[in-house]
């Protein structure tokens, strides 16, 4: 595996490898080829992805530079670089977006059928943007890709998606291009601020840099806002959520696959890598709120996705419980709560991108995705139904399988943290509750009782490609169920990192003087040796 | 001991997998039905057998194995870690034995299911969450058992999925016991706050530093009581207690073996052994020991008198269930943990056996039924052979409305004659449960009691109140299960076509358990002598007096031996006081003697039939105004105003960009305008802010 992670630029290699493959399948024959082209694309970028994993040592971290990094000149003169590596942050998202490429293109091989080239080619090119938001070291490289994702997503609800396909795809690029567009502006301000400070007055985007420094209180208070828009939307955060549905129901099964397992975690992500970093007292002061608006997301979207009848809508709310979760640990501040959410942005990740395809699969046999049109498929389908149900508690949170791990560290973390109260907490832990009950509800609905649509009598139960597509999951979820230490362990240095300087600096920031510039480099922790 | 732990909890894991995905995967699998039950059965001989000889060469020092870290995050780390004492060994031994006699009945009660694979590879799922529950060295560990057993019961009591309703019984107990667990979840949040709060280093919220002298001298009063309130809600949910307790009666709708295992002798115990393990910090909550104690008591006595209503043999079992759970909450509220758990062992022995044998009983109705519906005398089930357009069927004479009903005691009656052994086991459980001495059930229920009254004699006066309550529901419980055995086993044949049609006594994988567990209804009591009989072998075994985990309260004041004598005494009289009147009602005149207990409890005999209205008052007060407020409130405004606000802002600013598209005059020099202007005022902004 060392041989892996000593592959040149590998990082690079992972990003780019699937663009590399987009372009390949564009001078593909036929569309069988398309195919091939594209899973073998994605197999490899998986295997490559490994590299990283194996490569990447905890304990090796530095407060200037991630590992396995590139770094090459790009615009000189503003210090704006071509800059990418792992660290803890990014690694599993990393790898949780490889590991979803070839159960994608494999999940679309019968779906898709008109223009299938350029279906792969976009959902190849969509895979470089994404690991490109989570690989870059370079604000201004981590915004390019940011927009990078919106155009192929467009395309791909807008060309291969349901009836009202237009609606959604123009809904979801127009209001995710508000928040990014605002974050622009900050962006610019900060790049501009610190270079002043901390980079001998050159604009610059290098993260490390912008982490040390420390933001003046005042402009903290409106540029926390613009950094929070964009990745609010992107989450989505209630009450900026209602395009997650439309574009769900209308998305094909790979596109709804890829939206709920990766493109949302970039507002998770964005959240943690830079908006409370990079202004820590502004997140401290709005913890509060971010808790309400995390319990709302958690509380109302259970109980709006219990009221669907459409099974894929109903997943799409449940989306928005799940991220309150993660939101609410983000912003609890403390280690233990924040290192649930990250596992719990791979958890929904691999759970619900499951549940996704289960539906699709279902969809692909009936053409509907109304609960009211299925009742009692357990019988004939018991290979779905065994998948279907493994999922669902997992996605209830059962201990022992992922989603458990993560609700626990953050509810757990959340309570001792003074960041908000625990009324808060306690609120948010109902959602525990609730999954059980909209979760069951849609099994009992679609699964349970006599076949009550003749047509679903002879429905054939999933095939050698569907249940290799899905054991790759189902693993995962025990695995992370049962074992998600060593996953923990990589990301828990990163974690402390961020929390330890963002608290440093906030209190550096408080305690300046009004135009004292501040700066902070990341403190590492030591590490001290983890018991096995 | 790495090993021998090992050994008890991997085969009904491994043996789980293996059957359910040669099942799954493998169809033709599936009619191996010896392979598949004598497996399953064996994945829970093995780790009987080896907990009998870890308990055999146990000498009083506690032991934890530790396997591999779970969680670790910040200060927490979770360990798979389990610990071998006085009480998770006798909890053990319980599970694995019983366990393994519940598969071997099943071989027999399940033969011929289709989902026979699936029936036991759930079932050794849950014995494995179920080892996890009571080996557990740490709460998460514990947590994992508890919600595992809690997806198990779901998953059997909805084992025949294609009726519905057994499927929404499946769903009204796993959603009932997660409010239970969500209490639970908050028990662990305050408790790792407490704990970190002054104790530096990885914790993983085990027994160890939890239930040390040093951390619960640490923890405020508020705190213990909070906790110790929140594990109590956690218990009420999967030991079916008031409120909670709602799931239950419902979940009988799963294969009588599973009622006898989970719903009676192992899952709903679960409570019980959670405040039992947590014993010494409960006891320093005081104010939590009278709620429990009264929601114990409380439920005992309002169990009961559902219990006397009640006409289908499982539903009486359910409800006999609860209150027995009920009063051994009563048990653990009045300091007497280590009594609730001599409680839990014997009423593993006499319920499973009762459970077991109206299993056996259902299994020869259902050949009755069979035989009725072969003669035109009963409607069929499956609704697919059902010509709709045939006359119906006619009805032989029913003591009640609607169709033949294989649970119903008001069909049953004189079976003893046809299937003896069921008889006689179920006889024997029936006094044990009623408390008829020296049967099991006598020395635990009676020990509960003399501990409540102990309790009362100190200082406590609650206690009395829940003495009190007890002696009433013990009178009850003679009452209602003899009226159980009398109606089914005895008096005049009462289902249809009755002269030609007869039942017989089912196999012997099915009868052996039920005379070994019938045994064991016999003799479990002498684990537990009272004092003035001689040594009580469980309170050596458990109590912390003799150094053993579960914690008791310190007596000042000594019950005089001839009072405890009369205690005795009395208990036993009060027991046989039930069964000699159930004798003479049901006994002489059948179902007529519900007809006159209907009469002379007038109206109170509707509220209990009616089992208290708690079900129409919660599906009023929580499920409907839930449901319908999402559907009616919360869909439609996320639509209209949250959705609605979204495309309001765009269709507002395509009205004002139509206006605006003025400004787009083709002229160059406007734009430059334009954009000279933009940057001074970015320019400005740059300076002044």
């Amino acid at each position: 595996m060392d041989v892996l992670a000593s592959i040149p630029n590998l990082v690079s290699l992972v990003i780019f490898l699937p663009a590399v493959g987009a372009l390949v399948a564009l001078f593909m024959p036929s569309d069988g080829a398309v195919r091939w082209t594209a899973l073998a694309t994605t197999v490899v970028t998986f295997l490559l992805s490994l590299g990283l994993y194996t490569g990447f040592d905890p304990a090796m971290s530095t407060a200037v530079a991630p590992q396995l990094m590139e770094k090459l000149p790009w615009f000189p003169s503003v210090d704006i670089t071509y800059f990418v590596g792992v660290d803890g942050l990014n690694l599993l998202l990393t790898l949780l977006t490889t590991l979803l490429g070839p159960i994608i293109v494999l999940s679309s091989w019968t779906y898709i059928g008109k223009q299938v080239k350029g279906y792969y080619s976009l959902m190849l090119l969509l895979q470089t943007g994404v690991l490109g938001v989570f690989l870059s070291f370079d604000l201004f490289l981590f915004y390019i890709f940011f927009e990078i994702t919106l155009i192929p997503m467009y395309f791909i609800i807008g060309i291969w998606g349901g009836e009202n396909r237009i609606y959604a795809a123009v809904k979801f690029v127009l209001y995710t291009l508000v928040g990014s567009l605002l974050m622009l502006v900050g962006i610019l301000w900060l790049g501009f601020e610190a270079g002043d400070a901390v980079n001998a007055g050159v604009f610059t985007t290098d993260w490390y840099k912008l982490v040390s420094f420390g933001v003046p209180l005042g402009a903290q208070g409106w540029l926390f806002f613009l950094f929070l828009l964009a990745f609010a939307i992107k989450v989505p955060l209630f009450p900026f959520h209602t395009w997650l549905p439309d574009a769900h129901v209308q998305a094909p099964t790979g596109g709804s696959v890829v939206l709920a397992g990766v493109l949302l975690k970039m507002g998770t992500y964005g959240l943690l890598r830079f908006t409370i970093p990079f202004f820590p007292n502004a997140a401290e002061q709005w913890a509060p709120v971010m808790a309400v608006l995390a319990v709302i997301g958690i509380i109302y979207g259970a109980l709006v996705a219990f009221a669907q009848t459409d099974a894929k809508k109903l997943i799409a709310y449940s989306s928005v419980s799940h991220l309150g979760f993660v939101v609410l640990g983000l912003f609890a501040l403390d280690t233990v709560a924040v290192q649930g959410a990250l596992i719990q942005m791979v958890n929904h990740g691999l759970s619900t991108g499951a549940l996704f395809l289960l539906i699709g699969m279902l969809y692909e046999r009936t053409h509907t995705r109304k609960m009211a049109d299925y009742g009692g498929i357990a019988k004939t389908v018991p290979v779905l139904t065994f998948f279907m149900m493994l999922t669902v508690f997992a996605s209830a949170g059962l201990p022992g399988l992922n989603g458990f791990v993560g609700e626990f560290l953050i509810l757990l973390g959340s309570w001792r943290s003074d960041a908000f109260s625990t009324i808060w907490v306690i609120l948010g832990t109902t959602g525990v509750i609730l999954a059980a009950v909209y979760l069951l509800w849609m099994v009992y609905r679609t699964f349970f009782g006599e076949v009550t649509n003749e047509a679903n009598l002879t429905m054939k139960d999933l095939n050698g490609r569907e249940i290799g597509l899905l054991i790759p999951l189902a693993v995962f979820m025990v695995w992370l169920g049962m074992g998600p230490a060593p996953f923990l362990d990589k990301s828990e240095d990163a974690v402390q990192a961020i929390l330890d300087t963002a608290r440093t600096k906030a209190a550096a920031t408080e305690a300046a003087a009004p135009g004292e510039m501040v700066a902070v480099p990341l403190e590492w922790p030591d590490r001290v040796a983890v018991s096995d | 001991m790495e090993l021998l732990v090992q050994l008890i909890l991997l085969p009904p894991l491994l043996v789980a997998a293996f059957n359910g995905m040669m099942g799954l995967f493998a169809p033709g699998y599936r009619t191996n039905e010896w392979l598949i039950g004598g497996l399953a059965t064996a994945a829970v001989a093995l780790p009987f057998v080896v907990t009998v000889s870890i308990f055999l060469g146990f000498h009083h020092e506690p032991e934890i194995v530790r396997y591999f870290t779970w969680m670790a995050a910040g200060d927490l780390t979770v360990d798979f870690a389990y610990r071998i004492d006085q009480l998770s060994l006798i909890m053990t031994l319980i599970v694995t034995g019983v366990g393994a006699l519940i598969h071997l009945y099943s071989i027999g009660y399940m033969k011929g299911d289709p989902g026979y694979w699936r029936f036991f590879a759930y079932l050794n799922l849950f014995i494995f969450a179920m080892l996890n529950l009571v080996l557990a060295e740490n709460l998460p560990v514990l947590f994992l058992g508890w919600e595992g057993v809690g997806l198990c019961s779901y998953l059997l009591i909805g084992f025949w999925y294609t009726d519905l309703k057994n499927s929404a019984a499946a769903n009204k107990a796993f959603i009932v016991n997660r409010i239970g667990d969500f209490a639970f979840l908050l028990a662990m949040f305050i408790l790792f706050q407490a704990v970190t709060g002054f104790f530096d280093g990885p914790f993983g919220l085990d027994f160890t530093t939890l239930l040390s002298a040093d951390t619960l001298g640490a923890l405020g009063n508020g705190t213990l009581l909070a906790v110790a309130l929140l594990f109590f809600i956690g218990a009420t949910g999967k030991s079916a207690q008031i409120p909670l307790f709602v799931w239950l009666p419902d979940a009988m709708a799963g294969p009588t073996p599973v009622s006898a295992l989970i719903h009676a002798a192992t899952m709903v115990t679960s409570g019980l052994y959670l405040l039992a393990r947590l014993s010494p910090m409960i006891l320093l909550a005081p104010t939590a020991m009278v709620v429990i104690a009264i929601v114990g008591a409380l439920t005992a006595i309002m169990a009961a008198t559902i219990a006397i209503t009640q006409n289908d043999i499982k539903r009486v079992l359910a409800y006999s269930t609860v209150s027995q759970l009920g009063y051994m909450f009563l048990a653990a509220g009045v300091g007497a943990f280590f009594v609730a758990i001599f409680h839990v062992m014997t009423h593993a022995f006499f319920k499973a056996c009762l459970f077991l044998g109206s299993g056996s009983v259902i299994h020869a109705m259902h050949d009755v039924e069979h035989e009725l519906e072969h003669k035109g005398l009963v409607p069929g089930h499956g609704g697919e052979h059902r010509d709709e357009h045939a006359a119906p069927p006619r009805y032989a004479d029913l003591p009640y409305e609607g169709g033949f009903d294989a649970q119903d005691m008001r069909t049953m009656g004189g079976l003893r004659k046809y299937m003896p052994i069921t008889a006689i086991t179920f006889g024997i459980a029936t006094i044990a449960i009623a408390g008829i001495p020296p049967l099991a059930g006598f020395f635990s229920k009676d020990e509960i009691l003399f501990k409540a009254f102990e309790y009362g004699y100190n200082g406590h006066p609650y206690a009395y109140f829940v003495w009190i309550i007890g002696i009433v529901t013990a009178i009850l419980t003679a009452i209602y299960m003899t009226r159980a055995y009398l109606l089914t086993f005895e008096g005049r044949e009462r289902w249809p076509d009755a002269m030609d049609t007869k039942p017989h006594e089912s196999p012997w994988t099915m009868w052996v358990p039920l005379a070994v567990l019938a045994f064991f209804s016999v003799i479990g009591g002498f684990f537990g002598l009272p004092a003035v009989l001689g040594e009580s072998w469980i309170h050596h075994w458990l109590g912390s007096e003799y150094g053993g985990p579960v914690a008791e309260p310190l007596h000042e004041l000594h019950v005089s031996h001839s009072l405890e004598w009369g205690l005795l005494i009395f208990g036993a009289l009060w027991a046989a006081l039930g069964v000699f009147y159930a004798w003479t009602q049901w006994g002489r005149r059948g179902l007529e003697a519900d007809a006159s207990l209907k009469r002379r409890l007038g109206f109170l005999y509707g509220i209990f039939s009616t089992k208290y209205k708690v079900d129409e008052f919660y599906d009023a007060t929580v499920v409907k105004p839930i449901v319908e407020g999402s559907r009616r409130g919360l869909a439609p405004f996320d639509q209209n105003w949250v959705d609605g606000t979204v495309n309001g802002v765009a269709t507002l600013v395509r009205g004002i960009a139509g206006r605006l598209r003025g400004i787009q005059t083709g002229v160059v020099q406007n734009y430059a305008l334009a954009v000279v202007l933009g940057v001074a005022v970015v320019i400005a902004l740059m300076i002044f802010v």
